[in-house]
């Protein structure tokens, strides 16, 4: 088990920091029109992370999770408002895992945006309220399917249903109105939409599968942001003067910023073995995706909240970053069913691992 | 790799022993040294084995599976060891590191005072110059171990007229120097497992000064350093009934397992286990790779007390009133009971966790201190603790 970043992968870390500085603009997303930031996007691409997991005969970079991994928790730390989530990892791992590598070279490539249809009416990861029916020798989807991460700008829809996968490139969409205004989603209504159909063996297996992956790559970002929350908050703790000092030398902000550190530190180690073991001990991935779940998720909430309240009436303000932490943070805790199923799957796998 | 785990399972099912006595103890220390388990990552030169963290891994993941009878060694191992292979001249080396490992001798840290705790640097044990040798007088209080102990690492003040920092040296004493009384005090569990020592003109050769005459502060950081790590990276006891898999034998055995909420708890604490153990790991395969832990054991410190604090809450959960009384014949009862009473410690011995955190935010995010109102006076002119110094 390696939790230690290599050069090739801290030269891979720096890269994209700098993209991100250089080109990363969440407040034109925030307060504009686009509801994601498509030049970041095509640099994304250009770069080849679009397409990082995928094998190069499929037009990917054939890297591993450690490697997807650390970009999403630079796309996290930096809040970027892109697709990437939803196209590069829930479309891209769902297409592998089904072992249709048609649309995979699109995906890749950021030519094509995926999103994924995994969530009941409540929220919860399982069908779509989809209906999928055979007709002239092929297949239509009928029904609406809500929740769908980054469903508002995709090009191509993977949805889970009853009947198993289908892949179908039209839909009505409808955005949501989102608590994070850096992420959309959307509801898709399919009205005898052709769809195609995927075949496997066990299509439930396929969903723990990629909920597993999709788990730890939600992860990379949360620890990003929890490093970023860490950063900023302690640097404004460091010149900001209350009561003729620093704020950062009172005990009560200082063991705040301690405590941060230390979920910080913490969250990092349980991501780098989960990614680890995503790419060299698959069998260990459930019980490692949940774990990670656990933990990050209200961690990562917990550490936007006291960043914000430490950083007093500012960070309260539009104008000042804490407030998109703090709803990314909250809004990631309730993806893919939220704390209640991860809870309930982490127990369900220590049962099993006993 | 595979080759030093299997050697690893083997050794240790074939030579476990079933009780914690002293001589089982040193003992098994021995077996320990002769097997090459001793000191798996110290430097060959003074008897260690020179290999790396991942190998020092495999054998605590093997080792979880036992109860090994090695508490006693703890701090020789943990904090006196270490410290002296950084500091020691090869002449210390030499002579205390071997039979360490071996088991031979026990060590104890003689650092809080009653008017010194989280302060250390406050002390006022004095160790005064007289020819070649230096006589110390004065008293020490929670010395663990020090009723067994051979030998200790003791910080004493040699300088009353600089800021007390600056005033401090460390000595290698011996324990069983008639000037030493050691006296049982019992903690919070009932059990008696620290002491105080008192020195009454302790007289040791100049050659007992671990570091440099005046440098005691850098030794004890140093030292302090080495304890965070060892008391954070801690291996549970395989029967440490606060541990997530016992604790969740017990929900099993009350019935409790299929409770919702208690099946939650279990879940987050085995999360915030796996996160402090992994974040263990990694400080050991960045210390391999060239990086020393530093100040980071704080945090494993300071989780680990946290990570106790949340075990506490989770045992009250499941086993609700039969936590608070049980027929006296039920030994699981009384472990509980105790590993309950010990939980408290973990926020205090070693720095408290308020101390932890501060270190954290001075030392590892650089925010700035609190004011310091005793950094240049004399220590002769501090007050401290609940009185001025003689």
């Amino acid at each position: 088990m390696q939790l230690v970043l290599d050069t090739e992968q801290q030269q891979l870390r720096s890269t994209v920091r700098k993209l991100l500085a250089d080109h990363n603009h969440v407040r034109s997303v925030v307060d504009g029109d686009e509801s994601y930031d498509r030049v970041l996007w095509r640099h994304l691409a250009e770069l080849g992370l679009t397409g990082l997991v995928v094998p190069e005969e499929h037009g990917g970079a054939g890297a591993g999770h450690v490697e997807r991994c650390l970009v999403l928790e630079e796309l996290g730390r930096a809040l970027a408002p892109v697709p990437f989530l939803a196209s590069a990892v829930l479309a891209v791992d769902a297409l592998m895992a089904l072992g249709d590598t048609g649309l995979l070279p699109a995906l890749a490539s950021g030519e094509r945006i995926g999103a994924v249809a995994v969530s009941g009416v409540d929220g919860s990861w399982g069908p779509a309220p989809v209906a999928a029916t055979e007709r002239d020798g092929g297949w239509v989807l009928e029904g609406t399917a809500p929740f769908v991460i980054s469903g508002d700008v995709a090009d191509v829809f993977v949805v889970y249903t009853e009947s198993g996968w289908f892949v179908a490139e039209d839909a009505r969409r409808t955005p949501l109105t989102t608590l994070d205004p850096t992420r959309g989603q959307a509801k898709l209504e399919f009205s005898a939409t052709p769809a195609r159909r995927l075949d496997t063996a066990d299509p439930a297996a396929v969903l723990e599968k990629v909920r597993d992956l999709a788990s730890v790559a939600l992860a990379a970002e949360q620890v990003g942001g929890i490093a970023k929350v860490l950063e900023t908050t302690v640097e404004y703790a460091k010149v900001r003067v209350q009561f003729g000092r620093a704020i950062g030398s009172y005990q009560s902000v200082k063991h705040a910023c301690a405590d941060l550190y230390s979920t910080s530190e913490r969250a990092e180690s349980l991501l780098r073995h989960a990614a680890w073991v995503a790419d060299h001990e698959p069998e260990a991935l459930p019980l490692a995706a949940a774990t990670t779940q656990v933990f990050t998720g209200p961690a990562y909430f917990a550490a936007a909240a006291s960043g914000l309240q430490l950083h007093g009436g500012i960070g309260y303000t539009w104008e000042h970053d804490a407030h998109l932490y703090y709803k990314r943070a909250k809004s990631s805790e309730l993806l893919f069913g939220g704390q209640d199923e991860q809870l309930a799957r982490l127990a369900g796998r220590l049962a099993e691992v006993r | 790799m595979s080759e030093f785990r299997e050697k690893v399972r083997a050794w240790l099912a074939a030579n476990v022993p079933g009780d914690e006595e002293l001589e089982t103890a040193k003992r098994f220390q021995t077996a320990l040294y002769d097997a090459g388990f001793a000191g798996i990552t110290w430097p060959e030169e003074f008897g260690g084995q020179g290999l790396t963290a991942a190998e020092q891994q495999i054998f605590d993941q093997e080792s979880a599976r036992y109860d090994l009878p090695t508490s006693v060694f703890r701090i020789g191992m943990g904090m006196c060891g270490p410290t002296i292979v950084d500091l020691g001249t090869p002449e210390q080396k030499a002579r205390y590191i071997p039979p360490l490992l071996r088991g031979d001798e026990i060590w104890c840290q003689l650092f809080s005072e009653p008017g010194a705790g989280s302060d250390v640097a406050s002390l006022q044990t004095r160790a005064v110059r007289d020819g070649d040798e230096w006589v110390i007088n004065g008293q020490k209080v929670w010395t663990t171990v020090a009723h067994l102990a051979d030998f200790g690492a003791l910080l004493a003040r040699t300088d009353p007229d600089v800021p007390k920092h600056q005033g401090l040296t460390m000595f290698l004493i011996d324990m069983h120097d008639p000037a030493v009384t050691v006296r049982p005090l019992k903690d919070m569990t009932g059990r008696a497992p620290f002491n105080e020592v008192y020195f009454e003109n302790l007289r040791v050769p100049a050659d007992a000064v671990l570091g440099q005459v005046g440098q005691g502060w850098l030794a004890a950081v140093t030292m302090l350093g080495h304890e965070r790590v060892s008391i954070g990276g801690f291996v549970r006891k395989r029967h440490d009934p606060l541990a997530h898999a016992n604790l969740a034998e017990t929900a099993r055995k009350y019935g409790r397992d299929t409770d919702p909420v208690v099946q939650a708890e279990l879940a987050k604490l085995y999360a915030a286990e796996r996160a402090l153990a992994l974040f263990n790991t990694r400080l050991r395969q960045e210390a391999d790779a060239g990086t020393p832990p530093g100040a980071r054991g704080s945090v494993a410190k300071l989780a680990g007390a946290q990570l106790m604090q949340q075990a506490v809450a989770v045992a009250g959960l499941i086993g609700g009133p039969r936590v608070a009384a049980w027929d006296p014949d039920d030994p699981a009862g009384d472990e509980l009971a105790l590993a309950i009473n010990q939980t408290p410690s973990s926020s205090i011995a070693g720095g408290t966790d308020q101390i932890q955190r501060t270190i954290i935010g001075d030392r590892i995010l650089g925010l700035p201190r609190e004011p310091v109102v005793d950094r240049d006076v004399p220590f002769r002119e501090l007050r401290v603790g609940t009185q001025r110094p003689a």
